[in-house]
């Protein structure tokens, strides 16, 4: 890659698309936020993919679990399952005595929590996957304090998940194939040359602008 | 297979049309004697009157959910189970259901509904399963199902955010309110737009934080109308067990089984009446702490 296709790469990078290391950031500051906020062992995000109709174990926080991070399960059973398709949030003690969910969980966290809340990540009218917050403090009863707060709170995460979920899906698309990815490889080559052959090119890609333009 | 569920709209209600004697749409004047209604309801109505010794008996609760996990000790017999799923045109049908619960959810509110009503005949309509692309169009059928089924009070401790489902969901809300199926919706716990709960023809359910199943507030600040019991509930769970829970979906099925329970002692009530019922025997209305 030449410098002037970098050039073009980072400015599109700075002002317009979120890099898959920021959203990489931005999940495992989720789960480290919701962790902290309510004092929790552990927190995870499962983000909905919609095409394999499966949720996929995005992030976690709180646990050495790091290479579990990628794993899928069905998008329709189990807790997390549940709170995707009802679109609501739950918080359960006990879960361990839950025999299928005990496998689930362990099977994708490997760590089965006493107590969860999980809550579903609405973006408008779509669910963008679920977070879940693992083994609070049972210092009390739990209130509906903390049920708003943990709905705020995704709420938020949701609203920063689809900013970048959106910048993610258009830079894959200039990555890729399609019209949208043609002018941007065109774009990148013109930025690629120097001196009198980008100026031949520029002034070519100006001519097709006057023969294309109104 | 038990039946088809491919149509879209509700289906009208045909059981008043051989009722001919019945004004549909205007009165005239020679008909008015011929309506004549008893007030099934006293001068006062109190929780002794509304539900004191109910139990339920002879009232049908349907369970829209995850599906209840069959014969567990907290929830007992099931008198029917079926599970809605897409067939290979992506119609929803509704088959038997041999499964039972996929996540634990639907037992936990048909247990919360024993636990209050416990003659009640509980019926199980499962609409989780069907992935999730099928979730819309399964809890519509789902729906459709329980409301042409008759069933007295359907609990439905779930909603979409789907703006689309919105419309339908709310022609299958009215059309229940009109047939005397009493819909009982869980509120959303979180501040977003979602259905059925919203609609004024269902009854709307969210939390207060007292340990009485039987205690329920009526909200002077509607859409959500009733607070019941929905934090730290002790409730059934898949493999026979149970666990504690927190959400509107638990505070639900307190109402759905105190809905039960008035049914029983006073069939016959129509929707209308059993809010008016429940508002009149609220805590902070009317009824005894």
């Amino acid at each position: 890659m030449t410098d002037g296709a970098g050039r073009f790469e980072s400015a599109v990078a700075a002002g317009v698309l979120a890099s898959e290391e920021q959203f990489a950031r931005l999940l495992r500051s989720i789960v480290e936020v919701a962790r902290a906020i309510f004092g929790a062992k552990a927190s995870s995000v499962f983000l909905f993919d919609t095409e394999a109709d499966e949720l996929v174990f995005a992030a976690v926080a709180g646990d050495e679990e790091q290479h579990l991070v990628g794993r899928r399960m069905p998008s329709s059973k189990g807790i997390a399952g549940w709170v995707l398709s009802s679109r609501t949030p739950l918080v359960l003690d006990d879960v361990q005595k839950d025999p299928r969910h005990a496998r689930d969980v362990a099977a994708s966290t490997g760590y089965v929590p006493k107590g969860m809340m999980a809550v579903p990540l609405l973006d408008d009218e779509e669910v963008l996957g679920v977070l879940q917050v693992l083994d609070r403090p049972q210092r009390s009863r739990f209130s509906l304090q903390e049920m708003d707060l943990l709905g705020m709170f995704a709420n938020q995460a949701a609203i920063a998940l689809s900013l970048l979920m959106s910048a993610r899906r258009a830079r894959q698309a200039l990555e890729g194939a399609g019209d949208t990815a043609a002018v941007a490889k065109l774009a990148a080559a013109v930025e690629a040359l120097e001196g009198a052959r980008r100026e031949s090119a520029t002034s070519l890609i100006s001519d097709l602008a006057r023969v294309l333009g109104p | 297979m038990i039946e088809f569920l491919a149509h879209a709209a509700a289906e009208d209600d045909d059981e008043h049309e051989d009722e001919e004697d019945l004004p549909a749409w205007s009165l005239p004047k020679t008909a008015a004697d011929r309506i004549s209604i008893d007030n099934p309801l006293p001068e006062r109505v109190d929780k002794e009157w509304a539900l004191g010794g109910a139990t339920g008996k002879g009232v049908k609760v349907c369970i829209l959910d995850s599906g209840v996990e069959f014969g567990h000790p907290l929830v007992g017999d099931l008198a029917g189970a079926v599970a809605i799923t897409l067939d290979e045109d992506g119609d929803p049908v509704a088959e038997e259901d041999t499964e039972g619960d996929l996540c634990g959810h639907g037992t936990a509110c048909a247990g919360v509904v024993r636990s209050i009503a416990p003659e009640a005949e509980i019926y199980s309509v499962r609409v989780l399963g069907a992935g999730f692309s099928g979730s819309g169009p399964v809890l519509l059928a789902g729906l459709r199902w329980a409301v042409s089924q008759g069933y007295d009070v359907v609990n439905m401790s779930l909603s979409t955010t789907k703006r689309q489902f919105g419309e339908v969901l709310h022609e299958l809300a009215d059309n229940a309110y009109f047939r005397g199926t009493m819909l009982v919706a869980s509120a959303h716990n979180m501040p977003v737009e979602s259905y059925p709960w919203r609609f004024s023809s269902v009854l709307s359910v969210g939390s207060h934080e007292e340990d009485d199943p039987l205690l329920y507030f009526a909200n002077p600040d509607p859409p959500v109308e009733f607070f019941a019991r929905g934090v730290d509930v002790e409730v059934a769970w898949i493999g026979g067990e149970s666990i504690t829970a927190t959400g509107n979906s638990f505070a639900t099925p307190c109402i759905s089984g105190i809905t039960a329970l008035v049914l029983s002692k006073h069939p016959g009530l129509t929707p209308f009446q059993v809010k008016t019922v429940l508002y009149l025997t609220s805590a902070n209305v009317g009824g005894s702490r």
